[in-house]
């Protein structure tokens, strides 16, 4: 008599996997990579790699030889890691300080808490942090993008192929005494809208191009990979945000849609305050998380010293999850109804 | 137009539903059935005939004697081979009545033909007797006793009948056969059973991948005044009694609290069917449609199948399990029972049998939760499974309480929908039980 499987229902199982999740987030990110091919050359490529390699890397070698559990490395998850680390490192960081940066995230950020799903940090901002603050001269200096320096340097003189990015640019004039429209006039590089949407601009490698970022933030919705909610809230809490200070002082504060297209806003919005393991788990929750982060960002942006707080603000909201998750909870079904 | 559905959660399975255009076939006698005593949530039957006995087509073999049981009567004609312990499809031991067939001889009170009766001569009190004696359990699968529902309490307003004829769930394709075939019948069942809970009121709902249904029943339930049918998005487990009354009356069932408290009674439109032939027929429940499919299978079919015939005949007749069968799910996929082997008989609750090959009947790697919210999204009562099934982990059982797990329907969503493959139902289930027991341990003090 033949024997056949006994299990508990359900019999059916959907086709959503780790797997897929992750690697179709290595998808959506490869529009702003091609970008930054466009705008930074081969060492974008090369920071990419690296980064990526070395993330994969250290995982493997972890599993394989520390820990001795089963390799689950090439699942995807340690690929977006190094490739969100690249994304928001500049161009022309050098390749050892990559290294140093991969081993953190993974090492320290991800597998020290216990490997995928456990890490209380996104790793990929957990290891620019530690970057930030170990090499913070290479950290901020960011290349001009290839195409730019060429076409401005016949009209204006500069000094290298370096500078700030809009953002820094912006603090230093502050922080000096200018202000907002004559330190934009007086910019090295043009900041309209245009150049910061196509990410004509001066910064990290994958952050400066808003609209490969939402290319890729529009596969990923399409995928069901992340819901709309956190980008949307995110976003729309740093706007509303800034543009109440804009709205006062004009001549002080940049105006709101110049701060959701520079700095890291849009690659942190879409792809990691999204990150699945460190936002809550409820869409409640997640709006919330999404608010006080940009609001968080925004502060940082006009009070903090940074001139970026994208990081940061996303960083201290993973620290919030598990209490969001401990009082946020989802709509219960016959809950909010009168027992009667 | 927007179809209505219920709001919180839901996922779509793909429908696989093969048997849809196969038309239903009595499946010829068995030589010998096997009845359980326990086809019906509750108390099982007492078994009333011995070794020996003479039956026919109808006699009472079981009698249920407490509040929530069920008569069950003999599917066949012929001699008790013996009153046993057999296997059931769960794997349970049960008692069960073994009849060897011979001929088809129906009781005399039975109307065997297949004509039409749209009077209803019975009153109210009088159809809910018949439904109780004709031992008329739920047909959608948990088989709970149809007249403990009809017994409606004093001071609790009631004012529609939901009949379920969703099938959500995927591969199933009875109802919708039933709904084909035998539409008249089950609207006059639908008539008896609003003359029963003394209302006039009734909402069918159907999916809106059964256009043809739909059609065929907005036709005859136009000679019907007070049945409507409303069409309803496709979305898994729209089936469930609370999910179905959300979607087509928009009422809330409270947590813990009957369909009965927002003023309805759902019904499987099968047991419609059923209700019909108990009252107008004055026919026991002894044969049920049951759906026989499965990827690999060439012919899908739906059977109308004698409680108690073994499942190795309807694996016989539809040419043998397929190929590289390694899981045979009694019920729907979502919801259904694996059985160890084809030896078990159909009950009054199956309502298919179907064959997953290799690349189905296993389940992936187990991988760490991602937190990806997926099972929280998708859980139709708005629970949250990840964190249950890690509590029940560590056996933090009042936690688990506080977070409404006695709430879940086991629809299996969250673990359907899983990226990592937990077995977040499992789990749950574990600490539902786990939840009960205490909660009763509790009472007793």
């Amino acid at each position: 008599m033949s024997r056949y499987i006994v299990s508990l229902s359900p019999h059916e199982k959907g086709t959503y996997t780790v797997e897929r999740v992750m690697w179709g987030v290595v998808i959506a990110l490869l529009p702003s990579f091609l970008a930054s091919i466009y705008f930074f050359g081969i060492r974008a490529v090369a920071v990419t790699a690296v980064a990526m390699i070395t993330c994969i890397g250290v995982e493997y070698f972890i599993q394989k030889f520390m820990l001795k559990c089963e390799v689950t490395a090439f699942d995807g998850s340690a690929a977006i890691t190094g490739m969100l680390l690249a994304f928001n490192l500049p161009s022309s960081i050098p390749l050892w300080e990559v290294v140093v940066g991969g081993i953190f995230s993974i090492g320290i950020a991800k597998m020290v808490f216990g490997g995928l799903g456990k890490n209380p940090f996104n790793p990929a901002l957990a290891g620019r942090a530690f970057m930030l603050a170990s090499f913070p001269v290479d950290m901020t200096t960011w290349p001009i993008p290839i195409k730019t320096s060429m076409l401005w340097a016949m009209g204006k003189t500069v000094d290298g192929t370096t500078s700030a990015s809009p953002l820094g640019l912006l603090k230093e004039g502050i922080k000096a005494g200018g202000n907002v429209p004559e330190i934009f006039a007086n910019a090295p590089q043009s900041f309209d809208y245009f150049n910061l949407f196509i990410g004509n601009v001066g910064g990290c490698i994958g952050e400066v191009s808003a609209l490969a970022i939402i290319l890729g933030g529009l596969y990923m919705l399409y995928k069901k990979i992340i819901t709309w909610h956190i980008p949307v809230f995110y976003l729309g809490s740093l706007f509303v945000f800034t543009g109440v200070f804009w709205m006062i002082d004009p001549n002080h504060y940049a105006d709101p849609l110049f701060h959701i297209l520079s700095g890291g806003v849009m690659l942190g919005a879409w792809f990691m305050a999204t990150d699945m393991v460190t936002s809550p788990m409820s869409v409640k929750g997640q709006i919330l998380f999404a608010v006080i982060a940009g609001v968080l960002c925004g502060s940082i942006r006009l009070f903090g010293g940074y001139p970026e707080g994208c990081s940061y603000s996303i960083l201290i909201m993973n620290a919030f999850v598990p209490l969001i998750d401990k009082y946020i909870k989802p709509v219960r079904f016959g809950k909010e109804v009168n027992y009667g | 137009m927007k179809l209505k559905t219920f709001k919180i959660g839901g996922v779509h399975p793909p429908e696989n539903k093969m048997a849809a255009n196969s038309p239903i076939e009595a499946l010829s006698l068995p030589k010998r059935v096997s009845i359980p005593m326990n086809q019906h949530i509750g108390a099982p039957a007492n078994p009333v005939v011995k070794k020996g006995d003479d039956v026919k087509v109808g006699t009472l073999i079981g009698k249920g004697e407490s509040f929530i049981s069920a008569n069950i009567h003999s599917s066949v004609s012929g001699k008790v081979f013996a009153v046993e312990t057999v296997m059931d499809t769960t794997g349970y031991k049960v008692k069960a009545v073994i009849i060897d067939v011979e001929g088809d001889v129906w009781e005399d009170s039975i109307i065997h033909s297949g004509a039409l009766i749209k009077d209803i001569k019975l009153e109210s009190a009088e159809i809910v007797e018949r439904i109780k004696s004709c031992g008329i359990v739920g047909l959608g699968g948990a088989c709970f006793p149809t007249h403990v529902k009809y017994m409606v309490p004093e001071g609790k307003k009631l004012d529609t009948l939901v009949i379920n004829a969703v099938e959500c769930e995927p591969y199933l394709t009875a109802d919708h056969r039933i709904m084909l075939e035998r539409t008249e019948e089950i609207m006059v069942g639908i008539e008896i059973m609003k003359k029963a809970l003394k209302i006039n009121r009734a909402i069918v709902g159907i999916e809106a991948n059964k256009p043809d249904a739909i059609a065929k029943m907005e036709k005859v339930a136009a000679n019907f005044p007070g049945t409507e049918i409303q069409p309803l998005k496709v979305q898994y487990p729209q089936g469930a009694e609370k999910q179905l009354i959300k979607s087509v009356v928009n009422r809330e069932v409270p947590s813990g609290k009957l369909p009965l408290d927002v003023g309805c009674v759902v019904n499987n439109v099968g047991t419609a069917l059923a209700i019909y032939e108990a009252v107008q027929k004055n026919k026991p429940l002894i044969e049920r449609v049951v759906t026989v499919t499965g990827k690999k299978l060439s012919k899908p079919a739906n059977y109308l199948v004698r409680i108690g015939t073994p499942v190795d005949m309807l694996v016989e007749a539809v040419g043998g399990i397929p190929e590289g069968t390694e899981k045979i799910v009694n019920g729907g996929p979502m919801m259904g029972k694996a059985v160890s082997t084809t030896e078990v008989s159909v009950t009054k609750g199956t309502s298919g049998i179907i064959f997953f090959d290799k690349s189905e009947a296993r389940r992936k790697r187990i991988a760490n939760c991602i937190r990806c919210g997926k099972c929280v999204s998708v859980c139709a009562m708005g629970l949250e499974p990840y964190l249950m099934e890690k509590l029940v982990e560590k056996s933090r059982w009042e936690e688990i309480e506080k977070l409404a797990v006695t709430d879940c329907i086991e629809c299996g969503s969250c673990s359907y929908t899983c990226p990592s493959s937990r077995p977040l139902l499992d789990l749950i289930r574990l600490g539902k039980a786990n939840v009960n027991r205490i909660r009763w341990e509790r009472s007793k003090k």
